[in-house]
């Protein structure tokens, strides 16, 4: 009975969100009042209708009703109550119910905190988001229904793929997917601006929290699964430039260039035109995105053939929201405006080659992702793009970014002098060259390639540094002034600075990783050691664990460093018991300059087993490097102006 | 500096970014992209020599070997078979019977993998395995077809 609920509950959704797709945005070109009032209760509805039936699917998850397909195909009784409920994304018509539950949480926030917004803008923001849900629960009811029966109902489930049982599976999807979709609330303000012609600072102003609000799940998102696949692929990996992980950094490099160049809208006027094509360019990315990873194209493009009216829905949606916004875009930009003039040498003109630099980044993700699909297609052969190719490409793109980075933010608005940058900022330079040697020598070995990252990470470092120094210290007046002024720094501003030490510390970790990492892969009987960077690895061997719904076999490290203990590891080979699949867990000894990492490989002419160890320098600082830029971003969203009431001047 | 001048120095710097990244991608295609290459197809000489290359097919029931950390087996798309070493750790969805996938060079007729590739479920053939043994398929009918009407 309850699945039926939930397929009714998702077809009344529809009936609402067509409603709300129509009527306000009826209501905002017409001036009707009374159709416009039906946008905000309307998305509230809208998002209990689906929040319901998200109940629904939840509660065959946990009351095991395998006489529902998708649970019967992603859950099983063994299986831990918290991976039954994460088993709700497990799957793709599972994922598409997140992504509209995600959607219409956006809308109610929406509808909440922009209530000093005029009504004409709100109708048509939440019109537009309600069109692209209209879209999604329409895609979901027509191919791919979470509530479809299966008949005869089968004792037990198919269980979770063992590769998903993992704390990471409970909250990297609903993190990256409130990220990807919150695009679309950037997105509904352009359309919305675009409509209306009312694109002006202001708009940049309401825009911006969101986008930065949006960017920050999809930055935390996107770190949690990269540390996930680092623990639990069992090779010690953080990215692999895979096509699903492309998927979602080309809307995170879009997402970006979007926040800085709404900087520039909302400040200084400048750039109209091109913030709302990034708006658009962000969301068109992040459902190509969603459709890409969720639709099977990636693994083969003819999965396409094994239901075309997926393939078929997909490309006729991505063709109607892209093919209409830029329609839109083409027909009422050229009314936007310029904005204001700025010389060639400013903080405008290094924000725009950074919006740049983003874009062509993505765009090279983009090719190199879609390119094998492509030749497939067209019956070329198969090729496959590896990380070389991204390498190559991403980081000699990033590499000015990076730079700017530092010289951005000290660069006055409308006009910088070259001399003055040079002037103020040779302290940094001076210390970024002798710090990345010297890291280089301390660790041992000065490599270019290293040097080249550490410069960048330290660059970053210095030139904050330099920006908050002038901010809080020009006369240099004694502790308690600095610490007045040091309050005086707007939570924006600190915003950007945590986020930008954020990439340096990143940056910082991905060299230092890359450089200097040892791996090294032994066959070890019972007793005997290896040693790896001055730490001796000792294998005491293997003993049967049974795990709730798996049978573990698991090793036991000891790491000693000097004769002392350091600490013991037990990594472990799972057999699921459902599916028969065996699965790695690696084990890791997490520290702020090292990870010690060990993962277990098979089992070689009795009792001895291959056994990989790894030494990673400063490996946790990329994930460290991610949360600061969302730290970032959330002191950037708690700035007082964005929290101005109604009638207040703007 | 005029307004004109200006705009033609950002649109000359954004041709300059693009025209770098685009020189940074074709020299990336033409040295990273990695084609696949059937047991048939390295058979009858086609795949390269010194460049990495990936080979997919069924992985030869009871011809993996381990000597230490390295391993030898036979991949097979029905037709014509491949010796392959790898050193290292398999991944764990390595089965004989199984599909795979192994990127590396092809030496003195060895096969000699950097890298097996981890696929995320056992019923899954990689793409590459499949279409390799349908190929091997189609073209041992086509012989049988041929040797029939010749008769």
């Amino acid at each position: 009975m309850i699945p039926e609920i939930g397929h009714f509950l998702l077809w009344l959704a529809m009936g609402v969100a067509l409603v709300i797709g129509t009527v306000p945005l009826w209501g905002a070109t017409t001036g009707r009042a009374d159709c416009m009032a039906l946008a905000r209760p309307g998305s509230y509805l809208l998002a209990a209708l689906v929040t319901a039936a998200s109940a629904c699917l939840m509660a065959s998850f946990l009351g095991n009703d395998f006489s529902v397909l998708y649970v019967a195909s992603n859950s099983n009784t063994a299986l831990p109550t918290q991976y039954r409920m994460a088993g709700f994304w497990g799957g793709h018509e599972g994922s598409l119910l997140l992504w509209v539950q995600m959607l219409v949480i956006w809308m109610v926030a929406v509808g909440l905190f922009s209530r000093h917004l005029p009504r004409e803008v709100l109708s048509r923001i939440l019109a537009v988001m309600g069109l692209v849900s209209v879209g999604f629960l329409l895609f979901m009811l027509l191919t791919s229904n979470p509530f479809d029966r299966l008949f005869p109902a089968p004792p037990d489930g198919r269980d979770l793929n063992p590769l998903l049982q993992d704390p990471g599976m409970v909250f990297h999807p609903p993190m990256l997917y409130m990220g990807y979709v919150g695009f679309c609330v950037a997105f509904a303000f352009a359309i919305a601006a675009l409509i209306g012609g009312n694109l002006d600072a202001t708009w940049a102003r309401w825009t911006r929290p969101w986008t930065t609000v949006a960017w920050m799940f999809l930055t935390v998102g996107i770190s949690l699964g990269s540390s996930w696949a680092y623990y639990e692929l069992g090779w010690g990996g953080w990215w692999f430039w895979d096509p699903v992980e492309n998927a979602s950094l080309m809307p995170w490099l879009l997402g970006t260039a979007l926040i800085h160049s709404l900087a520039v809208t909302e400040k200084r006027g400048s750039f109209k035109n091109w913030t709302v094509l990034l708006a658009i360019l962000a969301f068109s990315f992040s459902l190509l995105g969603t459709f890409l990873v969720r639709s099977g194209v990636l693994s083969s493009v003819h999965a396409f053939a094994t239901d075309p009216r997926r393939g078929l829905f997909i490309l006729a949606f991505l063709t109607i929201v892209i093919g209409s916004s830029f329609t839109l875009y083409a027909w009422r930009a050229p009314t936007v405006g310029l904005g204001a003039r700025f010389a060639l040498i400013s903080k405008e003109t290094s924000l725009l080659a950074n919006n740049v630099l983003l874009m062509v980044a993505a765009g090279a993700v983009l090719l190199g992702t879609l390119y094998p699909l492509l030749l497939d297609a067209l019956g070329m052969g198969k090729i496959s793009v590896g990380p070389p190719y991204f390498d190559s490409v991403f980081v000699p793109l990033m590499a000015p970014a990076i730079f700017l980075m530092g010289v951005g933010p000290l660069a006055r608005w409308k006009e910088a002098a070259v001399p003055d940058l040079a002037r103020r900022l040779r302290w940094a330079l001076g210390v970024t060259v002798v710090a990345a040697i010297g890291t280089g020598w301390l660790a041992g070995s000065i490599h270019l390639v290293a040097t080249c990252g550490l410069l960048m990470a330290y660059w970053i470092f210095a030139s904050v540094a330099t920006d908050l120094w002038e901010r809080v210290n020009p006369e240099g007046k004694g502790v308690a002034e600095l610490r007045r002024r040091m309050g005086q720094i707007p939570r924006a501003l600190a915003g950007m600075m945590l986020a930008h030490i954020g990439v340096a510390v990143f940056c910082f970790g991905v060299t230092m990783v890359k450089t200097y990492e040892v791996e090294s892969d032994v066959k070890m009987a019972v007793g005997d050691s290896t040693t790896v960077r001055g730490y001796q690895f000792t294998f005491q061997g293997v003993k049967n664990v049974p795990g709730p719904n798996y049978e573990a076999t698991r090793a036991q490290i000891v790491i000693t460093k000097g004769g002392d203990k350091v600490t013991e590891l037990t990594p472990e080979k799972r057999i699921y018991r459902v599916q028969q699949n065996p699965m790695t867990e690696a084990a890791i000894d997490a520290g702020l300059t090292k990870d010690l990492y060990v993962s277990l490989g098979e089992e070689v002419d009795g009792g001895a087993w291959i056994i990989r160890v790894y030494v990673k320098p400063f490996i946790d600082w990329i994930w460290g490097g991610c949360m600061l830029m969302a730290l970032g971003g959330l002191f950037a969203v708690s700035d007082r102006r964005y929290r101005r009431k109604k009638g207040e001047p703007s | 500096m005029k307004t004109r001048h200006k705009r033609l120095a950002i649109a000359a710097g954004v041709v300059v970014v693009i025209g770098v990244a685009a020189t940074l991608i074709l020299n990336a295609f033409n040295s990273n992209l990695v084609f696949f290459f059937s047991p048939s197809q390295i058979a009858s000489k086609e795949a390269p020599v010194n460049r990495t290359f990936r080979l997919g097919g069924m992985v030869v029931t009871g011809s993996v070997k381990r000597t230490g950390v390295a391993v030898d087996f036979q991949v097979t798309d029905t037709a014509q078979t491949v010796p392959v070493h790898f050193e290292g750790i398999l991944p764990d969805l390595f089965k004989e019977g199984k599909g795979v996938v192994a990127q590396g060079k092809l030496q003195d007729g060895v096969f000699v993998a950097k890298e097996v590739l981890a696929k995320h479920d056992e019923n899954y053939m990689p793409p590459e395995a499949a279409e390799a043994l349908k190929n091997a398929a189609k073209s041992n009918q086509k012989t049988a077809a041929s040797v029939v009407t010749s008769k």
